[in-house]
């Protein structure tokens, strides 16, 4: 099964590209702006749309993107909700993909035979459970891959060779490679270690690697994608809506440009890349 | 000894964590090969009649064990019905139960090299256990406390700095335990490379809730042989408090084979079950959260909901998944009681018996209150007394003073 990821990869590599892959948070900071930001990326030249579902307990979060996930639960996101944005999303653009990133209990709580029909329905192409391990692929993985869903695991800095395989059985669309150990939003990626480890993972699999957390300028994106075929933008574009609010935490007229515009200086280092060499 | 039978409700968890459909191991991809080491490190240490010999020698000449199985006279009394024995877990070194599974913890991390450790902590009884062994064995200790406990904890805030440990208030959230435990899990998940988390119950994901019981079970053991040395048979009936429930497991554990002890886990029930409480069973249903699954505190689209406790250390929107199990088959009959009805325990023990407890504790003391009178005279009731009530004595003083005036 051919997903939206597939096709958007298959394209940039026809065009000698790596993916610009943009992170923010469903619903931040509330629903209809979020629904302006997300028709915002691919316009300032997102390739791939990773939407966070906001989750109270996010423990695999720096406090940018914990504070953004509860500013989105304070005007009543839900899960239900974040899967009406990307159907409203869906109505203007049927190319882009929609990556869900998140973590497994609102899912689990909505029902693992019903949301990834519901997903893939409502226009989302893959998923991202930062606390799903293949070990748990019983849960989510296998049901969501039934439904046609791409389940896109990451592997990290820990993940040794010997774990690889196991990581990467049941992965598609693309490998998240983790640049840090550590939380989002925390140290910049060294590009020299993370082009071994990229070398790496793509010795195990034919899949594309997009790289991601501590990845903040232009000048991080272009060097992380020199090496990788994308990189992964989350904290800064969240930091940028944040600092456009108003002091009650509400969006400005400033918001949705302050994000457009960051994607846009972002996506220019990314473009001016070289592919990392198959 | 302790062999397991068929059909044993203690023979658990399956290899990949599970009691039922609860446990497993649920945490992030940079954490999961730490968890599998951790895991065959734990395995060897088991089988290891040194490592067996070294704890046993720390417990008994550092902690302070067996601990005493004290026959309340003057409770027993007062309410007028069942035998009540008090096990006094707040004798132990450091003041609780805690202690226990921090020397287990300690060890291992020791065994595996590890130089950094890493707890989280509410009342602050684990937090102050582990940084008195990481005193004792020359390791860093780095302890995260949320704000509110940091607040109303203050004696063992002051304990653990003067051991040395780094204590890390945490504002996120709603600055109580499970907020501690997630900033636990993001620094761990940032130093994965020399650090070790302690963690201080039976939660978390496998093999953490085994091996904190296992590290526990020797509470049980020993109620089981002093049982028999004063009253030549097994207890009737076991009570104990629940915050994640690591005493409470350590106590039942050893007894869940034997069909004749009732067995009763008190979770905190704040201002009352249709308010504000901590009640995961009581008011909880099953999630994910914290590496397993388990009952939990939630809305209708799985957000994680706060939880309230007078005592900080069963201020956990959550429970170990083996009670959750043990309550879906029913071995295990799980109780709440009040914030007002654990004030009155706290005081009723103090008086009658010169025993001021922890407020943890004193929530397994006011079912007592309800139970044991309803008993036969020749009934045995065990108590677990986890902690003892140092830690709370401003709180309840200014509780009181507030009360009275
Ligand atoms: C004295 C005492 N009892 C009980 C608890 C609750 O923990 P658990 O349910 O794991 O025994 C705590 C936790 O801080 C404690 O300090």
């Amino acid at each position: 099964m051919t997903t939206r990821i597939d096709t958007r990869f298959a394209e940039l590599k026809k065009v000698g590209r790596s993916a610009f892959v943009t992170f923010v948070m469903a619903g931040d900071p509330d629903p209809a702006t979020s629904l302006e930001i997300i028709k915002a990326l691919p316009k300032s030249g997102a390739d791939v749309i990773e939407l966070g579902m906001p989750f109270t307990d996010p423990m695999a979060d720096g406090p940018s993107i914990q504070a953004a996930g509860l500013r989105a639960l304070k005007v009543g996101m839900t899960l239900k909700k974040t899967l009406d944005l990307v159907r409203d999303f869906r109505k203007d653009d049927n190319a882009t993909p929609i990556v869900l990133m998140g973590y497994y209990n609102p899912i689990y709580i909505y029902g693992v035979d019903k949301f990834p029909v519901d997903a893939k329905s409502a226009g989302i192409d893959g998923l991202i459970i930062v606390d799903l391990p293949p070990e748990e692929d019983d849960e989510l993985c296998l049901p969501a891959m039934k439904a046609g869903l791409n389940f896109i695991r990451l592997a990290t800095p820990t993940t040794d060779d010997k774990r690889l395989p196991a990581v990467l059985a049941n992965t598609s669309g693309f490998v998240y490679y983790v640049a840090i150990t550590g939380i989002t939003g925390a140290a910049a990626a060294d590009a020299t270690a993370v082009s071994g480890a990229v070398a790496r993972i793509k010795r195990h699999t034919k899949l594309p690697v997009c790289v991601g957390f501590g990845i903040r300028t232009p000048e991080n994106a272009q060097a992380i994608a020199s090496h990788a075929n994308g990189a992964v933008v989350g904290t800064a574009l969240v930091d940028a809506l944040k600092n456009s609010l108003d002091a009650e935490g509400r969006a400005t007229a400033k918001t949705v440009n302050a994000v457009a515009e960051l994607t846009a200086a972002l996506a220019q280092g990314v473009k001016g890349a070289k592919q990392a060499a198959e | 000894m302790n062999i397991a039978k068929p059909n044993s409700y203690r023979s658990g968890p399956d290899e990949r964590g599970h009691f039922g459909i609860f446990g497993g191991r649920f945490v992030a991809e940079t954490l999961m090969p730490l968890i599998l080491d951790l895991e065959k490190a734990y395995t060897a240490a088991k089988a290891d009649p040194a490592f067996q010999a070294e704890m046993n020698g720390y417990l008994k000449n550092y902690v302070g064990r067996p601990s005493p199985l004290y026959f309340a006279e003057r409770l027993t009394e007062h309410l007028g019905g069942a035998k009540i024995y008090l096990k006094r877990e707040e004798l132990n070194h450091t003041g609780s139960h805690k202690v226990n599974n921090v020397l287990g913890q300690i060890m291992l991390a020791r065994r595996m090299g590890k130089k950094r450790i890493i707890a989280e902590t509410g009342a602050g009884q684990h937090g102050v256990a582990t940084a008195t062994l990481c005193a004792r064995f020359g390791l860093e200790c780095v302890v995260y406390m949320g704000a509110v406990d940091v607040e109303r904890q203050q004696p063992n805030v002051i304990r653990m700095e003067m051991l040395g440990a780094k204590v890390m208030p945490v504002q996120s959230g709603t600055r109580t335990l499970k907020d501690a435990m997630n900033e636990a899990l993001r620094d761990w998940v940032t130093n994965v490379h020399d650090t070790f988390y302690c963690i201080g119950t039976v939660a978390g994901p496998h093999p953490y809730p085994t091996l904190v019981r296992d590290f526990q079970s020797i509470i049980g053991n020993e109620t089981r042989t002093q049982m028999q040395e004063v009253e030549g048979r097994l207890p009737d009936s076991l009570v104990a408090c629940i915050g994640g429930g690591s005493n409470a497991m350590g106590l039942f554990h050893p007894f869940l084979d034997d069909p004749s002890v009732e067995i009763f886990g008190v979770e905190a029930a704040g201002h009352g079950l249709t308010q504000l409480h901590a009640a995961s069973i009581a008011g909880g249903r099953p999630g994910v959260l914290h590496g397993n699954r388990t009952y939990l505190l939630m809305d209708a689209d799985g957000q994680i909901q706060d939880a309230h406790s007078i005592s900080a250390g069963l201020d956990y929107p959550g429970i170990g998944p083996e009670h959750s199990w043990l309550h879906e088959i029913g071995r295990v009959n799980y109780l709440s009681a009040t914030d007002d009805e654990a004030l009155a325990a706290f005081q009723l023990l103090s008086k009658l018996e010169g025993i001021i407890p922890a407020l943890e504790p004193a929530h397994a003391i006011a079912k007592v209150m309800e139970l044991a009178p309803k008993r036969p005279r020749d009934h045995l009731m065990v108590v677990n007394l986890s902690g003892r009530g140092d830690k709370d004595v401003p709180q309840v003083g200014d509780i009181l003073k507030g009360k009275t005036k």
